[in-house]
């Protein structure tokens, strides 16, 4: 017994491999959130004036809710006050790329790059990845746009969209999640840096992975990107999101908004594998990632799927939400979240059903080692004129540990009488039967461990692109299932 | 070099003495059976041998191919050639048989400086044991022990035995929950891993494998101790009188 509690201690003080800091001159604003700041970062940007007068109207909402202490204090996540005026919101690697290729990188960022293995390389992009990495707050490279441009696909930074396609910002920008959505996405709605944009035309079936890898550089910043997707209808997009953060003492905000829209028959896939840094042993530092995201099945048919890995952050507060308002769309979202340590998550997923035959599936399994806390929050709710919805939600939960703690609040609200649904949920430790029946095959207590997480969390890991499967499969210390038969 | 030597094995579980000073010797090439009524013991000599580390070993010796066995950890052991067919085999949810026999034999090549296997060359070899076990290859698919009727559970063991080629298996009631035409392939296949360099220790609590798999010596394990030893034809004798006698006769005998 004794030998099973080191090896999970052993995998729970694993060191942070990802924690290195990059030495860029940067352009940062100065601390503090007021006005000015909007005004100087949008300035920054070049931006035009719906923007300026959009992010205004954001900050000033903002500002009343600080008054008004609404930051959301309902999650089952304890941290120490945060003091918005002691962030700097607005830092950019100060050589101002403009890329042509990717041999004009800096090459600081281009050794970050490679140490976190971003497929930036030539080999890679022959792998079909696209690649928009967004480092701290600017854009730094966006590869395979020319070939997305001849299908009329945009890939491109959020900053970029907003000069260069300011029509599909303006009609989207804010649809799915309004700036008055949450104080966090208020708060991000006033000072986003840059982000990912995507549009996929009418019938469009996007032949890649497009992938944005953020990466948090400079001490007390936070990073504020807002993500905008829209598949016009019948196309199709599957979007992959990796993060990283250097190891910092200070705590660091991450406040992201993304919004995804799907039109009839449009198809969006949105996976994500976040391995911010998660603080030390003692829980000291780590990113607190308060992020919106949201998705809208608009059309007919259309379809929007979340999965996410979440094994970083010293907080997570994430609830990646499909509002399923076109007849017969669907919404999915696959998660496994991982804490230990003293890491806290507090994650899940709102389906709401508004048109008719409605389904949505929910598939969540959150692994708690160490002190590490994992909440389960989903909300599935059935609008009165919802016929025939459907909700399937799994919830599993495998505790590591007797120190560790797993929490589900599952609400379910139904108001019409055709609805069906179902709800499974359950709580396991790793059995002590389980590993030593692995290690007396042979394998070492650790991959025991690993392989016993690894099958908890296949379900899941099913859901994800092959290239991010392997990623998270290696981010939970697992070997990949072999293919024998 | 005798494979296995157990001096005097005294082991506790949460304060109470289960095994009472066991002394064996097995050599290379011999199939042993430890016989014995419920509660005697059989199934803990068999998990300490595996190094299950619930057990608490309070005195004695173990030494197997002249190496301490009692300081290794079970995957050590395991990968030294010590293999533990299981009563219960346990479920892993999620990983498919295939994939978690290949990493086992993986693991032990590993720490023998072999390379190791991939899946294209593990797949005829595992097919080869299937054969022998006469079980579908469709099971390998299947998530481990998950969903396996309780003779495919056994089969399945003595499929892992066969794979990863130990020096000394322990079949831990092996026969339990197998019907008869089950039995004898699973029998079979034991038979066909007897080897020069390899010590089969066959834990039971009735004769019925016993005629299928002869073993060279019976021990009789009554109340954590060995209380007597034979050839096969003491099997024969206790299925007619049972292990109550037995239990006189270490009454009778000197501790």
């Amino acid at each position: 017994m004794s030998s099973n509690t080191d090896t999970i201690r052993e995998l729970a003080e694993q060191d942070y491999k990802w924690g290195f800091v990059t030495d860029v001159n940067e352009d940062r604003a100065p601390k503090g959130l007021n006005e000015d700041i909007v005004r100087l970062i949008s300035t920054k940007k070049n931006e035009p004036e719906f923007m300026l007068r959009w992010r205004l109207k954001a900050y000033r909402h903002w500002e009343s809710l600080e008054k008004a202490q609404a930051e959301p204090k309902w999650a089952n996540i304890k941290y120490p006050a945060i003091d918005y005026q002691n962030i700097a919101y607005y830092s950019a690697p100060k050589r101002k790329p403009n890329l042509e290729n990717l041999d004009q990188m800096d090459p600081e960022i281009r050794r970050t790059y490679e140490k976190l293995g971003i497929p930036l390389e030539e080999q890679k992009l022959l792998a079909g990845v696209a690649v928009d990495a967004v480092f701290d707050s600017v854009s730094v490279a966006t590869t395979f746009k020319e070939k997305l441009g001849e299908l009329g696909i945009i890939f491109c930074s959020f900053s970029e969209a907003v000069l260069k396609h300011p029509d599909l910002v303006k009609r989207y920008l804010g649809s799915v999640v309004p700036y008055t959505d949450n104080f966090f996405a208020t708060l991000n709605a006033a000072v986003f840096s840059d982000g990912s944009f995507v549009y996929v035309p009418k019938g469009v079936r996007c032949p890649m992975e497009l992938s944005t890898y953020f990466r948090i550089n400079a001490a007390e910043t936070g990073q504020f990107e807002r993500t905008l997707i829209v598949a016009d209808e019948g196309a199709y997009v599957s979007y992959l999101e990796g993060c990283t953060a250097p190891i910092r003492d200070e705590n660091q905000l991450h406040a992201a908004v993304v919004e995804l829209v799907a039109l009839d028959d449009a198809q969006i896939k949105y996976s994500t594998v976040q391995n911010w840094y998660p603080g030390d042993k003692n829980g000291k530092g780590g990113i607190y990632n308060f992020v919106t995201k949201r998705g809208k099945c608009l059309g007919r048919n259309s379809k929007i799927s979340w999965t996410q890995v979440e094994t970083g952050s010293a907080i997570t507060w994430k609830y990646p939400s499909c509002i399923l308002q076109g007849e017969n769309s669907v919404g999915e979202f696959y998660s496994v979240a991982l804490t230990n340590n003293y890491q806290q998550a507090d994650t899940g997923t709102k389906m709401i059903h508004i048109g008719n035959n409605t389904r949505s599936t929910i598939v969540s399994k959150g692994i708690s080692a160490g002190h590490g806390q994992n909440t389960y929050r989903g909300q599935v709710k059935i609008l009165k004129d919802a016929r025939g919805a459907r909700n399937y939600t799994q919830c599993d939960s495998l505790l590591i540990g007797d120190k560790c703690g797993a929490h589900t609040f599952p609400y379910i609200e139904v108001k019409n009488s055709t609805a069906r649904m179902e709800h499974e949920a359950s709580t396991s430790k790793i059995g002590e039967d389980q590993l030593f029946y692995l290690r007396q095959r042979g394998l070492k207590a650790e991959d025991a461990v690993s392989m016993i997480v690894n099958g908890f969390c296949k379900r899941v890991f099913r859901e994800l692109p092959m290239e991010f499967a392997v990623e998270a499969q290696k981010l939970l210390s697992v070997s990949l299932e072999g293919s024998v038969g | 070099m005798s494979s296995l030597e157990i001096r005097n094995l005294h082991v506790k579980v949460s304060d109470h003495e289960i095994l009472k000073g066991i002394d064996l010797t097995m050599n290379a090439g011999e199939v042993h059976s430890i016989m014995g009524p419920n509660g005697s013991g059989k199934s803990t000599l068999a998990q300490v041998l595996a190094r299950r580390e619930t057990y608490d070993v309070t005195r004695g010796e173990v030494a197997f191919e002249g190496k301490d066995l009692l300081a290794m950890k079970p995957e050590d052991a395991a990968c030294e050639g010590v293999f533990l067919a299981f009563q219960y085999p346990v479920e892993i949810p999620g990983i498919s048989t295939a994939y978690f026999l290949r990493s086992a034999l993986n693991a032990i090549r590993k720490y023998r400086g072999q390379e190791e296997m991939d899946a294209i060359d593990f797949l005829p070899l595992m097919r080869e044991k299937l054969k022998l076990l006469d079980m579908d290859e469709k099971l390998m698919n299947r998530s481990v022990n998950e969903a396996f009727s309780g003779g495919e559970k056994k089969r399945n063991e003595i499929l892992q035995m066969a794979v990863l080629q130990p020096k000394l298996a322990i079949l831990d009631e092996t026969d339990s929950g197998l019907d008869i035409d089950a039995l004898r392939i699973v029998a079979q296949g034991v038979n066909a891993m007897r080897a020069p360099d390899r010590a089969i220790l066959v834990v039971t609590h009735y004769q019925r494998l016993l005629n299928y798999i002869v073993p060279d010596r019976v021990h009789v394990l009554v109340d954590g101790r060995i209380v007597r030893s034979g050839g096969p034809e003491l099997a024969l004798q206790l299925e007619e009188t049972g292990y109550t006698t037995e239990t006189g006769a270490r009454r009778a005998t000197p501790a």
